[in-house]
């Protein structure tokens, strides 16, 4: 078996809406392992997204405990959990997200000028087929080739963790191939531990394990017997 | 370059309007604080240089007359470190091209030149010399009025004598860089001047050869200056002495220091206001660039850029505009200090104006609007500090909207929808809203507090000039006359009415405070000379007891009831009791009045008078002149007319050249507020326009959407702007509470149509350059991208 990176154990979260609270995670048992491609799967509402986002230390757990390669994640401060941010996690999001004033190169060297032991934009950048458009500004990219823009933005870094929120769900059939193919790529060569949140039940045949989420709570988690390449999805 | 300089580069780029109109404001605060600092620190080095480099007295005393050898007992007393005893006479002056009489004030100097005390700096000619003794100089003021030159001739009443004097040196001194006659609140130059004579030719001509009746005093170092007075008082009393004086009651230095006072302040309460808005403008603008920026402040913090990375950055987005501003506002600054500069010595007559921007001053104005920026910035960085990156990847919130006064009331039926929305956009966010209308109703406060220098100097003047003096000519003369005198001034060409008036020169005490003034005796009944209020009541001169100018009463400390002690400053010296009957807010000059009669018995006289007030068929006016040239008791005649002038030229001028920028800066601030408003409102439904685009909304109903809002918003700023903006009048009322006049509290319905009208042209400007940005939205990209 291989090493675990992420450890979460009993994690909730509750957020308070106006009155209301909603319980986002309800007590949360998870692990993921070095190298593999997990795809989190549930409806919107599920907690996918909260829980990634406390994997990835922009959120902190209500209650339960998350360690990172054996660290605590819990007794880590704002300062700690940024520079856990930006020495492990790379972020991709369903909107993109890039800096609408900075071109391909630019908001991919945002990333790189703080990172310890980045790639070179350029060199991110080729890897997801983005050689002739670094120095287009978002405006000028089609929504494809923005999300691959932040896809090198995130891999730049070299990160332990790629966590991925619905990186397709913005973009058409073929284009959303294109990406997962890019992460898929990502994941083979570089070896980085990937989770992609999705709705999309037919993303989940490309990972190596699929867990699917239903109203906070881990419902099941799957095995495949071998990843599918993304050529091969349909949805 | 960092990506992250690049992206402050970008976003300034974008911001540029935003970013332009916030430079603009804080240089406009900037280029205040640095000219009026350099104004106020130049004057007060070129005055401080003029007194010491023309050795200007410390002390001044008036008597009738003490021999030249009392000059050594005076220079033994302790505290004084150098005497100069002088001849000075007040004579009337037949100047060539003047219809009407003028006064010279004569000073002696020696004939041949020597260091003295309140020496004279020679602009052109030569000093004058022995054995000429038609020989003087004349003060520069007086001989540019009067269009005199060197070699020049005026005819001079000497002790009843006529003699003809001839200019043969033009100068000035520190003692006389204002030149005003006794009871004249402001210089008239044409009509009043000092010259400078020969005392070989002055003492036998007023039967004082050998002897002085002016007395200046240096003080040693250290010396008491209270003490000096009092000694000088004991040593001078057997001559006549008329009561030693210090600096501050002179009035070419009071007057002057006055003005140099009134730079500092406004130095301080202006910049004061214009960094305070652009601290707001910076708040409103960085408050909302964080609002639209909220998800890419989150992708930088979720990639590992610090809370503090991440607010610096904002931060130096503020500190790029306020660092364009501040060098922008110190050049704008220097240059105009160096154009007042060159108004002030024109203005001030200093042999030499020193020019001084010290690097200090610039860092003073710099810091100082680094550290208002720094406060408007500090909320929106400290939002972006706070701000969880996990909380800003989820879009805000939608807005909440519920039903409200509109729908209760059943108006929503009603109202069309364009409207309805405008309503409930504003109602949705009230603080945002009121946010907006604050920030343009200081666009519309700034106007005023511009404009409300002119009103003041206008009130002033109207104030004084017809409802203070209502006279057309008054008449000074040498020494008190008998009270039938009047009938002799009623049967001059063209006088149809003659009102007397008794002027004693006299200082008075209360407790520890001591004031030297003119204690004028007005008829009961005085038509053209009245004590008015600020509010322009008249105040009646009660038949016993004096009458205070309010600043006055507040100097001594004394209030109505309260028994103040006058030492009258004429021969003989006496020192009374009199009650104070009553004060008045009077706006210009320190004045005690009481009623003439009530000051003969102060004085133990009959009913002499110092001279008369005269009202004057216009078309009588030459004859009259001639007439009065012609009489002997005359010192002299001003004109109602000429003192406006005077006081046109002096506190007029001089606010006016403040006034002019003032407006300028604010109305570049108004609509730099107003336009930011605008193009805020854009930035943030921009969106949700473009979407109404999608719909079938036509350009025009889109604009008028937004628009509609800003017209809303900005019908509402100005109300309360007049608010704000009288408030802030009356603070800048306050602090200009001078000895020579106070400002009164007056905004004219021009001012207040001023600021409407420049805020108006600002919003209409901005609603289209914001129009035709709506007319370029981009429908296609609200369709792509997320709300």
């Amino acid at each position: 078996m291989a090493e675990v990176v992420f450890c979460a154990r009993g994690v909730s979260k509750v957020y308070r809406v106006g009155e209301i609270e909603v319980h986002a995670l309800r007590d949360v048992d998870l692990d993921l392992y070095r190298s593999e491609f997990v795809v989190l799967l549930g409806p919107s509402g599920s907690g996918k997204s909260t829980l990634l986002n406390i994997l990835g230390g922009l959120d902190v757990p209500t209650s339960g405990r998350v360690s990172f390669l054996g660290h605590d994640l819990g007794v880590d401060d704002e300062r700690a959990l940024t520079a856990f941010r930006r020495e492990h996690v790379g972020f991709v999001f369903q909107f993109y997200n890039l800096i609408p004033s900075l071109t391909a190169r630019e908001n991919v060297a945002l990333v790189t000028e703080i990172a310890p032991h980045p790639l070179d934009p350029a060199e991110a950048l080729a890897r997801v087929g983005l050689s002739d458009r670094v120095d287009h500004f978002p405006a000028q990219l089609s929504g494809g080739e923005q999300q691959r823009v932040a896809i090198a933005r995130a891999i730049a870094k070299r990160p332990d963790v790629l966590l991925c929120d619905e990186p397709t769900g913005a973009l058409d059939f073929e284009t959303g191939v294109r990406v997962l193919e890019v992460l898929e790529r990502t994941n083979r060569e570089l070896g980085t531990t990937t989770a992609v949140i999705t709705h999309n039940a037919a993303i989940a045949g490309m990972a190596d394990r699929v867990i699917r989420m239903r109203s906070g709570r881990v419902a099941e988690v799957q095995r495949n017997e071998r990843r599918r390449p993304p050529a091969e999805l349909i949805w | 370059m960092r990506a992250l300089d690049l992206k402050l580069i970008r976003d300034i780029w974008h911001l540029r309007g935003q970013a332009v109109a916030i430079a603009l404001v804080v240089a406009c605060g900037v280029a205040t604080v640095v000219t009026s600092r350099v104004g106020y620190e130049s004057l007060r080095e070129s005055q401080a240089g003029y007194y010491a480099a023309y050795r200007f007295a410390d002390v001044f005393v008036a008597l009738e007359r003490a021999p030249e050898s009392l000059r050594t007992a005076l220079a033994a007393l302790p505290g004084v470190a150098a005497v100069e005893t002088r001849i000075v006479a007040q004579v009337t002056l037949d100047v060539p091209g003047l219809a009407e009489p003028a006064t010279g004030r004569l000073v002696s100097i020696p004939a041949i030149r020597a260091p003295i005390l309140n020496d004279i700096h020679l602009r052109r000619g030569r000093w004058i010399e022995p054995g000429r003794p038609d020989e003087v100089i004349a003060s520069e003021a007086f001989a540019d009025a009067n269009r005199l030159e060197v070699g020049d001739r005026l005819g001079a009443v000497l002790r009843g004598r006529w003699q003809s004097l001839r200019i043969v040196g033009i100068g000035i001194s520190p003692e006389y860089v204002y030149e005003i006659q006794g009871t004249n609140l402001f210089p008239d130059n044409k009509r009043f001047g000092v010259l400078w004579m020969n005392r070989d030719a002055l003492g036998p001509a007023f039967d004082l050869d050998g002897a002085f009746n002016d007395v200046s005093l240096q003080l040693a170092p250290g010396a008491r200056e209270l003490d000096v007075i009092d000694r000088a008082d004991r040593l001078l009393d057997r001559y006549g002495g008329l009561g030693a004086y210090g600096r501050k009651d002179q009035i070419s230095h009071s007057f002057l220091s006055d003005e140099i006072r009134q730079n500092r302040v406004f130095g301080t309460i202006m910049p004061a206001i214009f960094l305070g808005v652009a601290a707001f403008l910076l708040h409103i603008v960085l408050a909302r660039l964080v609002a639209t920026q909220r998800e890419q402040i989150a992708v930088l913090k979720a990639f590992g850029y610090s809370s503090f990375d991440v607010g610096m950055h904002y931060l130096e987005l503020a500190l790029v505009c306020v660092l364009a501003g501040s060098v922008l506002g110190a050049l704008l600054g220097l240059w105009w200090a160096s154009e007042i500069n060159r108004m002030y010595g024109e203005f001030y007559r200093f042999p030499l104006l020193r020019y001084a921007p010290g690097a200090t001053v610039v860092a003073i104005g710099v810091g100082v609007s680094g550290a208002a920026a720094f406060a408007g910035a500090l909320s929106a960085v400290r939002r972006v500090i706070a701000l969880p990156p996990a909380e800003a990847m989820r879009p805000e919130s939608p807005a909440n909207f519920r039903a409200g006064g509109l729908e209760r009331t059943g108006l929503a039926r009603v109202l069309p929808a364009s409207l309805r929305m405008i309503w409930r956009n504003l109602t949705r966010r009230p603080a945002r809203a009121a946010l907006s209308v604050f920030g343009m109703a200081l666009a519309v406060a700034i106007l005023i507090v511009g404009y409300y220098f002119v009103d003041a100097i206008d009130y002033l003047g109207t104030f004084q000039f017809r409802g203070v003096q209502r006279e057309d000519v008054t008449v000074l003369f040498h020494d008190p006359r008998p009270a039938r005198t009047r009938y002799e001034l009623w049967a001059l060409p063209g006088v149809s009415r003659a009102e007397p008036f008794r002027v004693v020169p006299a200082r008075l005490r209360y407790e520890h405070s001591q004031r030297r003034v003119v204690l004028f005796g007005l008829e009961a009944g005085s038509e053209l000379r009245r004590i008015l209020d600020a509010d322009g009541g008249v105040v009646p001169v009660p038949r016993e007891g004096a009458v205070l100018t309010a600043k006055l009463a507040e100097i001594l400390g004394v209030k109505a009831g309260d028994e103040l002690q006058i030492e009258v400053l004429e021969q003989g010296r006496p020192v009374r009791k009199v009650r104070v009957a009553g004060v008045a807010n009077e706006l210009i000059g320190l004045n005690a009045y009481m009623d003439a009669g009530a000051l003969h018995r102060l004085m133990r006289e009959g009913d002499s008078i110092s001279g008369a007030f005269l009202r004057v068929d216009a078309a009588a006016n030459a004859t009259l002149n001639a007439e009065l040239k012609r009489m002997p008791a005359v010192a002299g005649a001003t004109t109602r007319l000429a003192a406006l002038r005077g006081f046109e030229d002096t506190l007029a001028r001089s606010l006016d050249v403040f006034t002019t920028v003032l407006v300028t800066f604010a109305a570049v601030i108004a609509a730099a507020m107003v336009y930011n408003a605008a193009r805020i409102a854009l930035s943030e439904r921009g969106r949700e326009l473009a979407s109404l685009r999608v719909l079938g909304f036509t350009r025009g109903e889109v604009s008028v959407l937004l628009l509609g809002e800003q017209a809303i918003l900005t019908a509402l700023a100005i109300p309360l702007g007049f608010a704000i903006g009288y408030r802030l009048c009356a603070v800048l009322a306050n602090a200009y509470q001078w000895e020579f006049f106070r400002m009164p509290l007056v905004v004219s319905t021009r001012t207040y149509g001023f600021a409407v009208a420049v805020v108006l042209a600002s919003a209409l400007g901005s609603a289209l350059a914001v129009r035709r940005r709506i007319d370029r939205l981009d429908l296609v990209a609200v369709l792509k991208t997320r709300e």
